[in-house]
């Protein structure tokens, strides 16, 4: 036993240091600002309203390429290109709607986030919903029976129950206490 | 209790591994192309070595449309498949040259040979983002009334060209020809 405290006096001296170490970094990464993470281009605007549209359109895009980085994440060619086109889209005047179905057009609904609804988006959109439903489900039935609450009462004729009423009696008499209910 | 249900827990197992069997075996990476059975995009381009082209230089039967660049490792190894398709005549090849520079295009066909019928430049990427090209290699098959029928994404060798394209092609010409 005294033993086993020292050991893990030893454990604690040794990992104590590679512990703090690794908190540290977390608190580090949590801590970085993610915008540092974001491609600076020299693209210019006329409006901070479109410089904003502009931020918000390439983070809800998806680079095709390089998969789960958005445009304004990633340094593939394909996102660069697509930026650059965001830029000029909305230079021309282009709204959000029209730029997102250009994108649409060519790249489909990989290149959206949040894909649009419609049948073959919905077991994406509303499956959780339904493994939520199917777990509520379950949930309830296992409570309910664990409650009793849709036990039916047990329907025995007359002779049955004198032969059950007798064996009750003789129980009682015999198994003085006796815990079984 | 319904004994049926017990088994309810071993058939959501089962269905669950068959799905998620099949999901290990998904390449994430290969997106379905928007445009097939549309129109090639149009394009009024020049080629690698200057010449003005436009949709109406595009060959008027089948023919595979290869997206790649002198930059693109894999384009090398698919390579040899279409110099021979070029030599046996097999299927015009028509070349996008994608996100790449001119004179470092024309050295890469110098040194490697040049299979395509030509190389639409694109420079900035804008025909590639009509075609919904994410990167190099990509090769389209395209009907000879210039309809995108088929894409395959990354390299396109002799394997793929056996067991995907050859009967993909096959079929199309028979197409045409019962039109």
């Amino acid at each position: 036993m005294s033993n086993d405290t020292a050991n893990g006096r030893v454990w604690e001296k040794r990992f104590k240091p590679v512990l703090t170490v690794f908190m540290l970094l977390a608190i580090v990464s949590v801590l970085m600002p993610a915008t540092s993470l974001a491609q600076v281009d020299t693209f210019e605007f006329e409006t901070p309203e479109q410089q904003q549209r502009f931020r918000a359109l390439s983070d809800e895009l998806r680079c095709p390429m390089c998969q789960n980085t958005s445009l304004s994440g990633s340094t593939g060619g394909v996102a660069e290109d697509l930026r650059r086109e965001v830029h000029r889209m909305i230079m021309e005047g282009m709204s959000d709607e029209q730029i997102e179905q250009f994108m649409y057009e060519r790249y489909g609904d990989f290149i959206f986030y949040k894909p649009r609804l419609k049948p073959e988006t919905l077991l994406l959109w509303f499956g959780p919903l339904l493994f939520f439903l199917i777990g509520a489900f379950v949930l309830v039935g296992i409570w309910r029976k664990a409650k009793g609450i849709d036990a039916q009462p047990v329907q025995v004729d007359t002779e049955t129950q004198t032969r059950i009423d007798a064996l009750l009696a003789e129980q009682g008499k015999a198994g003085a206490g006796n815990t079984h209910r | 209790m319904n004994r049926s249900l017990a088994f309810l827990p071993v058939a959501a197992f089962l269905v669950l591994a068959v799905v998620m069997w099949r999901g290990l075996y998904l390449d994430s990476k290969e997106l379905p192309s928007m445009l097939i059975d549309k129109p090639m995009p149009a394009f009024d381009k020049l080629t690698v070595d200057g010449q003005a082209v436009d949709n109406d230089s595009l060959p008027t039967e089948p023919f595979l449309l290869n997206v790649w660049g002198s930059y693109c490792l894999p384009c090398l190894i698919e390579h040899p498949t279409f110099m021979r398709l070029s030599e046996s005549a097999e299927i015009p090849i028509v070349g996008v040259n994608y996100r790449d520079q001119k004179a470092l295009a024309l050295d890469w066909l110098e040194e490697n040979g040049n299979p395509y019928a030509f190389s639409i430049l694109d420079e900035p990427g804008r025909f590639g983002i009509d075609l919904g090209v994410y990167g190099a290699p990509e090769t389209y098959l395209v009907d000879s009334k210039g309809v995108i029928r088929y894409r395959h994404v990354s390299v396109l060798d002799e394997t793929v060209w056996r067991e995907v394209f050859e009967p993909a092609i096959a079929e199309l010409r028979a197409q045409e020809a019962a039109q």
